[in-house]
């Protein structure tokens, strides 16, 4: 996957993004790119900027300088709101899921983007309407089934376990079929047999929907195995960059994670 | 995500039970769904032919109250915005219907969709600014609207239209030609198919696209935004819509009581809206009726224990009641529903 033609341009680029809240520097002119098909794996310890970073990406916040480029064009002039529907979708480091809401609709709301009503023929129930209904009713069961939760497909979120609703997390990002899909530690809580199936899982998103990755993950067994490449960050800098053989060599990697078992 | 070989056994063991009784309770509560509906149905079209005037008049305010909060409902319920200013729109639809019959000898049928249309205006452009509020802020902010409308109505510029401090006296319309009913019973007729159908346009509505997104908005802003949803529209649709069904029931209520005056639209009744739309169930629908039940009888009940305690009556069956039923009508509703059901 990771041997595309050079002039290929990146899915994804970074451009000396910087970030400074008052007084601190969580970015700190971040440059990189992914090619398409790839998992890129963002590493780094806590307070690194990695979350800061998928924030700025869906553009919840605004870059103090630099840009980001999507399929060659700057997403810094869109509201938050417009970004899932140029194909980038999200899952959230803590859960952030409508809890009051049952897991098919969460997955419904993940396709809003890719979906158009209005109020006066929603509450109408035009045939048209009811037509695009029941067509994303049956996309988001079949997402459902795919993600193994037709199970739970009914059942509200709040009060789900952990596991099942980080997996009703994925089957929301995966609605908007997303062509960059930003996965904000997805194996936070789960044990270490469900991480192996993450692995598997992940990858097997990239290969049957042709979504290019993004992970970020503290878990490095995860990252390590699945990333084609890997981009270290630490203080808001990125300190390595390379195949994931050999950024796991790299001293300043292991002098950032010293003592944390990286 | 394989999960853990004892879950994995489990959760398929507990597949196979609810793949084979899933579809007989579904069938079951649409039975239920369609008993209570035909039920709701009869009982209220009899009841012009059971009671007296009054008293049909009576469950027509009801009706209108009902109606007023369910605008409320689809507002804090659905999209978790909160309002004390409802009392504002309520008195905005109502004095359109009034200004309309008064002075321009509208028929009263017309002036629900101008009550309804101005109402909706009214609420959006409210919402804008209001996008920047939340929770308490927004609370209060709708507060002011809810003390400056009564004052607004009586200012002398606007007398012209509004009547002042006076009102408006309007003439209570009569049933169409040919059908044999009295004023009182058709008013109660037209008011109950007016609420139905609003009724029905609301349930479309929170079951659709848009209602979701007004739901993901209530549960998570930040992630509702992230999935394509645009808050600002989607909150001031709210803020209008909500404001429409309001307001279309402040048209209604003028009707049937043929007369606006300023010092009926208070936040007392705001505060009325709120206080049926928790008895009945913050975000569910049908709630609507047990809350405009509340509102119109309860103070009446209080007034016949004590009259000269008629508030701490009120308020002690109140406390009561969100005693007994924590989450209003809708719980209890539902905790007879699963008792029937076992
Ligand atoms: N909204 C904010 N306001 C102020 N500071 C913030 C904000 N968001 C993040 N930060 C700060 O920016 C820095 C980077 O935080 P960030 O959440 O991006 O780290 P992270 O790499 O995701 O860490 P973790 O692995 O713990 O999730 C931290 O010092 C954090 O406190
Ligand atoms: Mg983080």
């Amino acid at each position: 996957m990771s041997e595309v033609p050079p002039s290929t341009p990146p899915l994804l680029a970074v451009k000396e993004v910087a970030v400074r809240f008052d007084g601190i520097v969580a970015l700190d002119g971040i440059s990189f790119e992914i090619q398409k098909g790839q998992i890129l794996g963002l590493i780094g310890p806590n307070g690194a900027g990695k979350t800061t970073l998928f924030n700025c990406l869906s553009r919840l916040y605004t870059p103090t300088s630099g840009d980001i480029l999507f399929e060659g064009r700057t997403i810094l002039d869109r509201p938050a709101h417009r970004i899932s529907e140029l194909g980038l979708g999200r899952t959230f480091q803590n859960v952030a899921l409508f809890q009051h809401l049952s897991v098919l609709d969460n997955v419904l709301v993940g396709g809003h983007a890719k979906s158009r009503s209005d109020f006066v023929s929603d509450a109408l129930r035009l045939p048209a309407t009811r037509r695009g209904e029941a067509a994303m009713i049956r996309e988001a069961r079949d997402l459902i089934a795919y993600l193994e939760l037709s199970e739970v497909a009914d059942r509200v979120v709040a009060g789900l376990p952990f596991g099942t609703q980080k997996r009703v997390e994925l089957a929301r990002a995966l609605a908007s079929q997303p062509k960059l899909l930003l996965l904000d530690e997805p194996a936070g809580g789960l044990n270490h047999d469900e991480v192996g199936g993450l692995g598997r899982l992940i990858q097997q998103i990239r290969d049957d929907r042709n979504v290019t990755i993004l992970l970020v993950e503290h878990h490095m067994g995860l990252v390590m195995s699945i990333s084609d490449n890997v981009v270290a960050l630490n203080f808001g800098k990125k300190i390595a960059e390379g195949p994931p053989a050999l950024v796991r060599q790299e001293p300043e990697l292991i002098r950032a994670y010293l003592g944390t078992g990286a | 995500m394989a999960a853990p070989a004892e879950t994995t056994l489990s959760s398929s063991a507990s597949d196979a039970v609810a793949s084979v009784e899933m579809p007989r309770a579904a069938r079951r509560d649409g039975t239920i769904a369609w008993v209570s509906r035909i039920t709701f149905l009869v009982v209220a079209l009899a009841i012009p032919l059971l009671f007296k005037n009054f008293v049909v008049f009576q469950f027509t305010q009801m009706l209108v109250y009902a109606i007023a909060i369910l605008g409320l409902n689809l507002l804090t319920g659905f999209n978790g915005q909160f309002s004390l200013g409802h009392s504002a729109f309520y008195a905005l639809g109502a004095y359109t219907a009034a200004i309309m019959m008064d002075q321009y000898s509208v028929s009263y049928i017309w002036t629900l969709p101008a009550a309804g249309v101005i109402c909706f205006v009214a609420g959006f452009l409210f919402g804008l600014p209001a996008l920047r509020l939340e929770g308490i802020y927004l609370a209060l902010a709708t507060f002011s609207l809810a003390i400056a409308t009564p004052q607004i109505l009586k200012l002398s510029p606007l007398e012209h239209w509004t009547g002042g401090v006076q009102g408006i006296v309007i003439i209570k319309p009569d049933p169409p030609p040919g059908v044999p009913l009295n004023q009182d019973q058709w008013l109660y007729y037209f008011t109950l198919a007016v609420g139905l159908l609003l009724y029905i346009l609301a349930r479309n509505l929170v079951k659709s696209r848009s209602g979701r997104a007004l739901m993901a908005i209530r549960d998570n802003p930040i992630a509702a935004r992230s999935m394509g949803v645009n808050l600002a529209l989607y909150k001031s649709l709210a803020f209008g819509t909500s404001a429409l069904y309001t307001g279309i029931a402040g048209a209604l209520g003028a009707i049937i009581i043929q007369f606006v005056a300023p010092d009926s639209f208070t936040l007392v009744l705001s505060i009325a809206f709120l206080v049926g739309l928790v008895v009945g169930g913050v975000g569910w629908l049908p709630g609507a009726i047990f809350g405009g039940a509340f509102v119109l009888f309860v103070p009446n009940i209080a007034e016949g224990v004590s009259k000269g305690l008629s508030g701490a009556v009120y308020g002690i069956i109140l406390i009561l009641l969100i005693y007994l039923m924590p989450t209003g009508a809708a719980g209890f509703v539902r905790a007879v529903l699963s008792r029937l059901k076992s």
